[in-house]
């Protein structure tokens, strides 16, 4: 893999510095230290910094557009530090770019199938990867190049669908294609419990920000909720809107794409598509369903006010109060902003091209998506400087 | 009538006017065929040979368009390759996908042919291709492989059937079509869904009395209007009555249910598994030609997911048949043809699917008359051309017959016009055969 693109500005910043806002409250997030460029802050007496913008979707631009090669992209996170983007991509390597200088780095050698999902450890030096050939692999995600530290191979049998870990950083959760759930040491790789009971193949997992409570969704559109104490399902969330078996095509589709906790660990919020008038021709509109974290009752089903086709593939809650979702589909590439109290979005961002994945930097006005056409590009919520 | 393949692209429309065309040409085509007695061999005597000889064909069609990618072709590591890895079969050096590990077992009972070029991406024009070795031709209408077997190879008066054909779903009946100008008599019966012919069960509300006076008098009409005027379609009613009896008579023969416990549980807890236990059960009964479909593969959405699904499916059953016919002693008498309309695109497309490709992919042949465990032909590296032995659906039209025994350079001889078995511009790829 080359080093960075020529058509990168080496001494451009790759995405514009923006102040930053405490982000304790978004889950799997550490608190950010600064993601200004250096050159910044060297003067010898700083003047009193402007006061942090907050996020303003109607304002949203796309501030940074990375490229790298020709595979499509599938996956993406920032690193904790918001130093880093990486990106999951379908030629079976991660691309890193830094944010602060456009640097790109390939992390290869490691995975031989596409890389799905990503997450950070406890100290956010720690990038771990999964992908669909079953493979978790830790990276130290800082180092110049970095090279595989460890790999658990046959995670999961067949695919892993989606990665995270826990609010403090120590548990990885793991799914896979093989039904189940896996809880791993972020530590040393070890298997710590396998959570069985989804009757068909898992695609997503978030935690719960405080009560040691995990969510986990299959493509039959049930969001099962574990206690890690136990080890044991607790509560089974009906989002079967989002899941189809179509007898003309005798398919299985849809299920639950994306999930996400709310912040406070009041809401639990899946992302799909439904309506699939013909999942093999990509005939199918994108849909959210929000449930009660405790209770499981639904508080809102979003869909998209003009009805294109897609499918929900990134889900976030914003601490200022929306809902953040990424589609891509046969409509094109969506960021849609949601209100939990109205149906339908309150803005709609069109993306050049299908979203795959998303994540919300620690700045909580930048959001990566990675694309179809290798780019990853970050969209921020704010006013567009002059 | 409405196209319900599912992509809905613009080559399905165009299918349907080139449909529409060649309807209109083979009901005049059908006119001059029941002017006459039914086609027949050339030399009659070659056939009667061929018919003792009780071979067989079972064709897996995998509707839609099957991935070679995903299945018998793969290109792992390259930049059409997809997700998923290579494994190693029972045939030192030969790869397949491995959606297929159970298959992988068996392909030292397999050949797969890699370098198939039809040069069609239209389903309706690609299933017309693969089933009967013609490329579409508004002024005539040709018979399907399963209908020239049944034609060339079942026993004189069989009562059952020539050509099944297995579906997914609903539906059933006659197929009339797809005998072309060889007539009613020879086309497929479908089992929708695996279910026994329809109307199979004398009802309630009649006698066995009743029944058998009501045949009786059915008979008497009947012979006094053939007397004056037999056509090869009143022949093909009369023949059709009579099988109809006799397929009531015989009817726990498409009863899957009664084949053993433990073999249902190893094809598998779905349909195709039941569609292909009961594909056996056909075979060991004298069955001359078993088609049984597997839907569906039109995957130009989440290709991935939906190859994971369905070869699943796919891999669990169809390994179990080859194995059974194997150790039943029925493959040095039956050939095995596993296809479908073309392959899907090297390219993967902004859905992660595959779109129609007949430009480059896979047909896999095994069982009686070809040689088996290897691949013959090649694709280059990332599967974008065939490299080394291109074929065609003519060239496969031929293999298949003179892997049978029949002699594919034969005519029929349909209202004294000599209309070639196979297309005769080609021929079988010799090095196939045993």
């Amino acid at each position: 893999m080359s080093e960075p693109a020529a058509t990168e500005a080496a001494a451009a910043p790759a995405v514009p510095p923006a102040p930053t806002e405490p982000a304790a409250s978004v889950e799997n997030t550490a608190p950010v230290e600064n993601t200004a460029p250096a050159e910044n802050t060297a003067a010898a007496e700083p003047a009193a910094p402007p006061p942090p913008p907050t996020a303003d979707p109607a304002q949203t631009y796309i501030a940074a557009d990375l490229v790298e090669g020709n595979s499509p992209l599938l996956s993406c996170k920032f690193d904790p530090s918001g130093r880093f983007v990486f990106a999951g991509a379908q030629d079976n390597s991660i691309r890193r770019w830094q944010l602060d200088g456009a640097k790109h780095t390939a992390l290869t050698g490691a995975h031989d199938s596409w890389v799905r999902s990503l997450a950070f450890d406890a100290t956010g030096e720690l990038l771990i990867s999964g992908g669909y050939d079953g493979r978790l692999v830790w990276w130290a995600a800082t180092d110049e190049q970095p090279t595989p530290l460890r790999i658990v191979d046959r995670a999961h049998d067949g695919w892993i669908r989606a990665i995270t870990t826990s609010p403090d950083g120590k548990t990885l959760a793991t799914v896979g294609n093989d039904n189940l759930v896996k809880l791993w040491s972020t530590l040393d790789g070890r298997l710590l419990q396998v959570l069985a009971g989804h009757t068909g193949r898992v695609y997503t997992v978030a935690f719960h920000p405080s009560t040691g409570t995990l969510f986990s969704g299959d493509i039959k559109g049930f969001v099962k909720r574990w206690d890690l104490a136990t080890a044991k399902e607790t509560a089974q969330f009906d989002a079967t809107p989002l899941w189809k078996y179509d007898g003309g095509q005798f398919v299985d589709f849809g299920g639950v794409r994306s999930l996400t906790v709310s912040g406070d660990g009041a809401l639990v919020a899946a992302g799909g598509t439904t309506d699939a008038s013909n999942p093999l021709g990509a005939v199918h509109k994108p849909i959210v369903i929000v449930f009660d974290a405790n209770t499981g009752e639904k508080q809102q089903t979003h869909r998209a006010k003009e009805g294109f086709d897609g499918s929900i593939w990134g889900l976030r809650f914003h601490p200022a109060g929306f809902l953040l979702a990424a589609s891509g589909g046969g409509g094109g590439g969506k960021l849609l902003f949601f209100h939990t109290a109205e149906p339908n979005e309150f803005f709609k961002f069109d993306l050049p091209a299908l979203a795959r994945d998303m994540d919300l930097h620690p700045n909580l006005l930048d959001v990566a998506v990675p694309m179809h056409d290798a780019h990853l590009r970050i969209a921020r919520m704010a006013a567009k400087p002059a | 009538m409405k196209c319900t393949y599912a992509c809905q692209t613009a080559e399905h429309l165009v299918a349907r006017r080139r449909f529409l065309g060649l309807a209109g040409a083979s009901a005049m085509a059908g006119a001059g065929v029941l002017a006459s007695p039914l086609g027949a061999f050339v030399r009659p005597a070659a056939a009667a040979e061929l018919q003792s000889k009780q071979k067989r064909i079972l064709m897996v069609y995998l509707a839609g368009g099957l991935s070679q990618l995903e299945s018998w072709d793969p290109k792992p590591g390259t930049d059409t390759g997809g997700p998923f890895r290579a494994i190693p079969t029972s045939v030192p050096g030969i790869h397949i996908s491995e959606l297929l590990p159970q298959t992988a077992r068996q392909m030292h009972r397999l050949t797969i042919v890699r370098g198939v070029n039809i040069n069609e991406n239209d389903h309706g024009r690609g299933s017309y291709i693969m089933h009967t070795g013609r490329v579409p031709d508004p002024s005539n209408e040709y018979p399907h492989l399963g209908s020239v077997a049944a034609r060339c190879l079942s026993v004189e008066n069989d009562p059952l059937p020539g050509y099944i054909h297995i579906t997914p779903g609903g539906g059933g009946g006659l197929s009339s079509s797809d005998a072309a100008f060889l007539g009613p008599r020879y086309a497929s019966v479908t089992l929708g869904g695996g279910q026994p012919p329809q109307n199979t069960v004398r009802p309630d509300a009649v006698t066995e009395a009743a029944d058998l006076s009501r045949q009786a008098m059915r008979r008497r009409v009947n012979d006094h209007f053939a007397r004056r005027r037999r056509t090869a379609e009143t022949e093909a009613y009369t023949q059709t009555y009579d099988q109809a009896a006799e397929l009531m008579k015989r009817r726990e023969l498409f009863d899957v249910t009664k084949e053993p416990a433990t073999d249902a549980e190893r094809y598998g807890s779905h349909d195709f598994g039941r569609h292909c236990l009961l594909a056996r059960r056909l075979l060991e009964n004298g069955v001359t030609f078993v088609k049984v479909s597997h839907s569906n593969y039109d995957t130009h959405n989440e290709n991935f997911d939906f190859h994971l699904e369905q070869l699943g499916e796919f891999d669990q059953a169809f390994s179990t048949l080859v194995a059974d016919l194997a150790d039943r002693g029925l493959w040095d008498s039956t050939l095995l043809v596993v296809n479908s309309e073309f392959g899907r695109t090297p390219g993967i497309n902004q859905y992660c699917g595959r779109d129609h490709w007949g430009t480059a992919w896979s047909v896999v042949l095994g069982g009686t008359g070809v040689k088996l465990g290897g691949a013959y032909g090649a694709t280059n590296h990332n599967g974008t051309e065939v490299k080394d032995r291109q074929v065609n659906g003519a060239q496969l039209f031929h293999t298949y017959l003179q892997a049978v025994g029949l002699d594919s350079t034969e005519t029929f001889d349909v209202s004294g016009r000599p209309l070639p078995m196979a297309d005769p511009a080609f021929g079988p790829i010799k090095e196939l055969l045993a």
